[in-house]
């Protein structure tokens, strides 16, 4: 199987029915990207693919051949932080860190879907061209990644903060 | 997860020829919720068929209404202007389900065939007559908090999952099929059935056949309607109750018409015609629509832990018409 992960191509050989978040993990090395329930519903495993935010746990590897892929790993290191990164560190945006890769790319998906506009279901305003980013929307956009530290308070913090600073467009290949 | 081969179809009839006369193929779309059943054992296909690359435009028709490729996700779905402006109704019920990563996943053919959340269908170790017909039903006298309050059997108690279907079939949804016999064509609400003595057999859907579009007929009135889903928590949690409705009040404030539409309450999608037509042509006020809930919910049925949801669904649909009328409740 061929993906792009981080900008690089990867070329590896993989069972049928690997998800592609057992292929990041355990073929591919790319431990940054946890298992939590590994049925969709904790959010854990979120990566960006094409962009887009999506469940790895609940991805067929072999579906995604092809595609673009961006975990944590590829969004900072040591020293070299991405911003929102550093944002959940100033917030307190976790205690035990489990949840954090999961939701630093769900926000950041989440960011581009605001850029485009899209819904969600507390916007009162179908009709209105462009989503009003408030604490509220934050919280339901956010719902599908699960804090069992309840640092909740700190990621929507770190979230706003760093959406009012940069550009959704710029923020998945972005570096502190 | 049992062993299985994987083809990518081009196209429809690429589709259905991989499929054809195998009844260990599974067409895939999102995999949101068939790669969790394969995971769990519940599903054991022999051969998937990813039709993710099939048709996915949302389409405006000449005659007002709209085509969706049953490829689309739920996201563009949800986040397509036509949809914004006409149906309302049919954003909002997508954007209640999930989460924006399944959102972002499933597609809307998937979303239909979804399966039951009832977690007796899930652990292969309790009886359950939908995935081992004659096995018994653990949730008749088990947790059946989400289960359903009209149109169950004795073999069978679980509700459909889905939000948007549940729109879709306010709407007047068509669900076009094509398949070895050749295309056609059923209205969303007759293509899931009622469990009966057969709740193994969830759709109308025959071997090998493929959802290619959903098609939404016009519907004027549609821009006044919503989609409100009561659940245990604010959000990513199935419905204990959902409404779907669209009101048509004419200038004396009589029904002129209505849609509404139940889930999390039965096998399927539940269309409110009992409700629907005790309300065209009275007063669009609460007593009016109190007596249509109650029209709607007479031949319900609570078990141990869900009897509550009949109220909650009267007590919903009053709420739902109310917001409609712009009474704030």
């Amino acid at each position: 199987m061929n993906f792009t992960i981080n900008g690089q191509s990867v070329e590896v050989e993989a069972d049928i029915r690997s998800s592609l978040l057992d292929l990041l993990r355990n073929s591919l090395g790319f431990t940054g990207t946890k298992k939590g329930c590994d049925q969709g519903a904790c959010g854990a495993c979120t990566v960006l693919v094409d962009g887009e935010r999506i469940n790895s746990c609940l991805a067929l590897a072999v579906q995604y051949q092809g595609r673009s892929i961006t975990t944590v790993e590829g969004l900072g290191s040591d020293g070299n932080l991405h911003p929102l990164q550093q944002a959940f560190v100033d917030h307190d945006g976790f205690q035990c860190g489990y949840c954090t890769p999961g939701q630093l790319c769900s926000a950041i998906g989440m960011a581009r879907e605001i850029e485009r506009n899209i819904p969600s279901v507390v916007t009162a305003d179908f009709m209105a061209v462009s989503v009003t980013v408030d604490e509220r929307e934050l919280r339901e956009r956010m719902s599908g990644n699960l804090c069992r530290c309840g640092a909740y308070n700190g990621i929507i913090e770190a979230i706003s903060e760093t959406l009012e600073k940069m550009p959704a467009s710029t923020q998945e290949r972005a570096r502190a | 997860m049992n062993p299985f081969t994987y083809e990518r179809a081009s196209d429809t009839s690429a589709a259905i020829e991989l499929a054809k006369g195998n009844a260990a193929a599974r067409y895939l779309g999102g995999g949101t919720n068939l790669v969790d059943l394969m995971r769990e054992t519940v599903e054991r296909p022999e051969m998937l068929v990813d039709v993710t690359g099939l048709p996915r435009g949302i389409e405006p028709r000449a005659d007002g209404g709209l085509l969706i490729g049953a490829a689309a996700t739920n996201t563009a779905l949800a986040a397509d202007g036509h949809v914004r402006a006409h149906y309302p109704l049919l954003a909002r019920a997508i954007l209640a389900g999930a989460s924006a990563q399944i959102r972002n996943m499933a597609t809307v053919g998937g979303n239909i065939l979804q399966r039951t959340r009832c977690r007796y269908f899930y652990d292969t170790a309790a009886a359950c007559n939908k995935r081992q017909p004659g096995a018994g039903c653990d949730a008749r006298d088990g947790f059946n908090r989400y289960h359903a309050i009209l149109g169950a059997s004795p073999a069978c108690v679980a509700t459909h999952p889905s939000d948007m279907c549940v729109a879709l079939a306010a709407l007047d949804a068509t669900v076009h099929l094509d398949g070895p016999a050749g295309p056609r064509s059923i209205a969303l609400s007759d293509l899931h059935r009622l469990p009966g003595d057969r709740p193994d057999i969830e759709t109308e859907l025959k071997a090998g056949e493929l959802i290619t579009a959903v098609e939404l007929p016009p519907l004027l009135f549609a821009r006044r309607s919503t989609y409100r889903k009561v659940r245990d928590r604010a959000s990513y949690a199935f419905a204990l109750v959902s409404v779907a409705a669209a009101l048509d009040i004419d200038d004396s404030g009589v029904v002129r018409d209505v849609r509404l539409a139940l889930g999390g309450v039965a096998h399927k999608p539940w269309r409110a015609s009992a409700a629907e037509a005790a309300l065209k042509g009275r007063p669009a006020g609460p007593e009016s629509f109190r007596a249509a809930a109650e029209a709607e919910l007479a031949a319900a049925t609570g078990l141990r832990d869900n009897a509550f949801k009949i109220e909650l669904a009267k007590r919903t649909i009053v709420a739902v018409l109310g917001e409609l009328t712009g009474d704030d409740a």
